[in-house]
């Protein structure tokens, strides 16, 4: 399929802007709370909550009798937030730490939700394909319904976090100061998990359970590369998860046999794997280039004193040195021949005739500069 | 109960045991949610050995699930390493990853075969019994009883032969460098043997009961046990015995087996939570509660001792106005003036009250400390 044809259906076939549209928002949303999690290093929150949804969902189902969408994420945001408090309540109370009280809450909360289901599926007249796309999350599933569920629970996520920008901005970075200044501290984390919660359970009928806390750790992972403002971390956060959404959602809906939630987590994974890469300044490739620079000043250095020295036992600076003198001094670190074409290439030496070389004036002048530069580092 | 019946809960037994040894160590080095990812993503391995052989009970899958174990390990570490990112996000970013791909290719590659991922995530033990271990037509009983019982052999042969060696890197890591063992090959041997063992146990049981066998048996023995040696054993038998109560239970609510166990794991886990005799809820508020009752009597005492031979003295210790003076509820200065006089450390006069010589004693080293 080409990409004007791509083009012409996100907008124009139903069903593709549907699913679209509700994984864009859920991107946005997930993306914007994530980013409160990874700051806080609770980015495998997301999991156990989603996992904590199951029983929720489960009982939703049982006692509607019925997949209407907003019951279904009503239980899941249930659960999931009795979850979020169980790991609060644990970690608070004992001396476990905060992974195992996570992993406790999720699988057990699961394994209350597998015997749960066992119920469901065994009644006859039950639809219970609604029930499994929660566990892959099946974006062709999605309609209208589903998608204005979303934005509704969304927006009113997103309105928490505008309401209580500073206080979550305290609660991410200085808690005790926050509590200094009055602030019910506790209470506020309380807030966070629960709309953290809202943003979790409206991915996963999209999404599903397992991977659903991808959606929360990746573009928020990803934003974090770019920038050291909270602010715009999380409006980078929420474009990454809306990106990774729509992207998700057209590349299963092109080819067959594509669940929607793994390719939405491997859109959202690219995204981090290229922040990580390009990334200005904490990125891999720039740092690479930056040690590559640093590891050049250092050699040029080195081979200029050197010359350096070697001058300084002859009358006339244009007496020349052969290379393999050079790089006998230079002791096994090799590349000598390479640092002295950069050199001449500053105009810093010159290559006789005869294959030797030797400092031209500027060379001299910069010689110099480099052996006061060090002695004021030894000082 | 038939033979089945007995298989099964073998079977759970077995599983159990195998799954907490290693989830001993997990706890204590706080790399619990590891269990989660690679309980997760060893299905890629599968997947991609069903593909290279084509067979699915070939032994090369468990293998190459062992190894995706491994790189899922290789692979949090080294996205850790660049210090990007924390480590619970490198585990967040790692396994969903692997865990997508692995679904594609199942579902675009391999739909019509039994490889079902609702079936690796949830597990059914019921069925396990049915793969049968035959030896030249002899049926010498399921087969995953015999790899359980490998792995549960391989697991304790480790934990003895290193237990010296995982203590040390567990608690001191910097110690055990320092003293010349290598806390990373040890990591990696024990990571591998993680592996193996949610390779062998979710083939049987599903990858999230895999995760409460290992994480919440050993996460209540911590809170019963200082001892390491003692947590062990705790962690084995609070498994075991979880993994024969969810048996019955889902026999007699007729429903998951794996499901079962890992809610009776929570059940065991929360009882362990609230009455723990030393760390329990219950036992800490209490502790707390107590605590409090002994601190203000002190500070009754302190409070008497510093007006004592005073012009204030009386009015300063007039019961009907130490709520005042101490800011407390009239409730609450009545129930310690009760008990303070009931541990002899005050009594009564006609103005007010007074310390005993015990009571100025308690004061004096309590300010002199």
């Amino acid at each position: 399929m080409d990409a004007g044809r791509l083009l012409h259906d996100l907008f124009f076939d139903y069903t593709l802007r549907t699913v679209a549209l509700g994984a864009m928002a859920l991107g946005v949303v997930s993306g914007t709370l994530g980013a409160f999690a990874v700051l806080r290093r609770q980015s495998l929150l997301g999991d156990a909550i989603s996992h904590a949804a199951l029983p929720g969902i489960v009982l939703a189902f049982m006692f509607t009798g019925a997949k209407d969408p907003l019951w279904l994420v009503v239980g899941a945001a249930v659960a999931g937030w009795l979850g979020a408090l169980t790991v609060m309540w644990i970690v608070r109370q004992s001396r476990l730490p905060e992974d195992t009280a996570l992993g406790i809450v999720l699988s057990v909360f699961f394994g209350i939700g597998l015997v749960l289901l066992t119920y469901v599926q065994r009644e006859p007249t039950a639809s219970q394909a609604g029930l499994n796309t929660f566990l892959f999350g099946q974006a062709a599933t999605l309609v209208v319904d589903d998608v204005i569920v979303i934005a509704v629970l969304g927006s009113v996520a997103l309105g928490v976090v505008a309401l209580f920008w500073k206080e979550f901005k305290l609660l991410s970075f200085d808690r005790e100061f926050g509590k200094s200044l009055g602030i019910g501290m506790r209470g506020i984390d309380v807030l966070l998990t629960t709309v953290l919660v809202i943003a979790i359970v409206i991915g996963l009928q999209t999404v599903g359970v397992v991977l659903m806390s991808a959606m929360v750790v990746a573009p928020a992972a990803a934003a974090r590369q770019w920038t050291d403002s909270l602010g715009v971390m999380v409006v980078l956060s929420a474009v990454f998860g809306a990106l990774g959404g729509v992207t998700g959602a057209v590349a299963s809906s092109t080819a067959a046999g594509i669940p929607t939630g793994p390719a939405i987590v491997l859109a959202v994974t690219m995204v981090v794997v290229l922040s990580i890469a390009l990334a200005p300044r904490r990125g891999l490739v720039w740092e690479w280039v930056r040690h590559k620079r640093n590891q050049q000043t250092v050699r040029t250095g080195a081979v200029l004193t050197d010359l350096y020295a070697l001058a300084s036992h002859h009358k006339e600076r244009g007496h020349g040195h052969k290379l393999a003198v050079l790089q006998a001094m230079d002791a096994r670190r090799g590349g000598v021949r390479r640092t002295l074409d950069v050199l001449a290439s500053r105009g810093l030496a010159a290559r006789a005739a005869d294959d030797t070389w030797s400092l031209t004036e500027q060379g001299e002048q910069e010689a110099r500069a480099e052996i006061a530069r060090r002695e004021g580092d030894d000082a | 109960m038939s033979t089945i019946d007995i298989e099964i809960q073998l079977i759970a037994v077995v599983v159990a045991v195998s799954c907490a040894l290693p989830g001993v160590y997990l706890v204590l080095r706080r790399m619990a949610m590891m269990s989660d990812a690679i309980s997760h993503t060893v299905l890629l391995g599968i997947v991609l050995a069903f593909f290279v052989t084509g067979d699915i009970a070939s032994p090369l899958l468990i293998i190459a699930a062992a190894a995706t174990g491994m790189l899922t390990v290789t692979l949090v570490e080294s996205v850790r390493g660049t210090r990007l990112v924390t480590q619970d996000a490198a585990i967040g970013l790692v396994f969903p990853a692997l865990f997508s791909i692995a679904v594609i290719l199942i579902s675009r590659y391999a739909g019509d075969v039994h490889l079902d991922t609702d079936a690796v995530l949830l597990g059914e033990l019921a069925f396990a019994p049915f793969t049968r271990l035959e030896v030249g037509g002899v049926d010498l009983g399921p087969k995953t009883l015999y790899v359980m019982g490998g792995v549960l052999l391989l697991n304790v042969g480790f934990i003895i032969t290193f237990y010296k060696e995982l203590k040390l890197t567990t608690f001191d890591a910097a110690l055990a460098a320092s003293l010349g063992f290598s806390p990373v090959l040890l990591h990696y041997a024990f990571m591998g043997l993680v592996s193996v063992t949610a390779v062998g146990a979710f083939d049987a049981v599903g990858s999230v009961l895999v995760v409460a066998l290992m994480i919440v048996p050993p996460a209540g023995a911590y809170l019963l046990t200082e001892k390491l040696r003692w947590m062990i054993v705790l962690s084995a038998l609070l498994g075991a015995s979880s993994a024969l109560a969810g048996y019955w239970v889902a026999w007699v609510a007729d429903a998951s087996i794996a499901g079962s166990i890992a809610s009776v794991t929570g059940a065991q886990f929360l009882l362990i939570f609230l009455l723990a005799p030393e760390r329990g809820v219950i036992a800490q508020s209490m502790r707390r509660a107590r605590q409090r009752v002994e601190f203000a009597q002190l500070m009754l005492a302190i409070h008497l001792l510093n007006h004592e031979g005073t012009p204030e003295a009386e009015r300063e210790s007039r019961e009907s106005e130490l709520h005042e003076h101490l800011r407390w509820s009239p409730k609450f200065v009545a129930r310690i003036v009760r008990l303070a006089e009931r541990e002899e450390l005050i009594e009564r006069e006609a103005g007010g009250l007074r310390l005993t010589p015990a009571g100025r004693a308690v004061a004096r080293s309590a300010i002199a400390a």
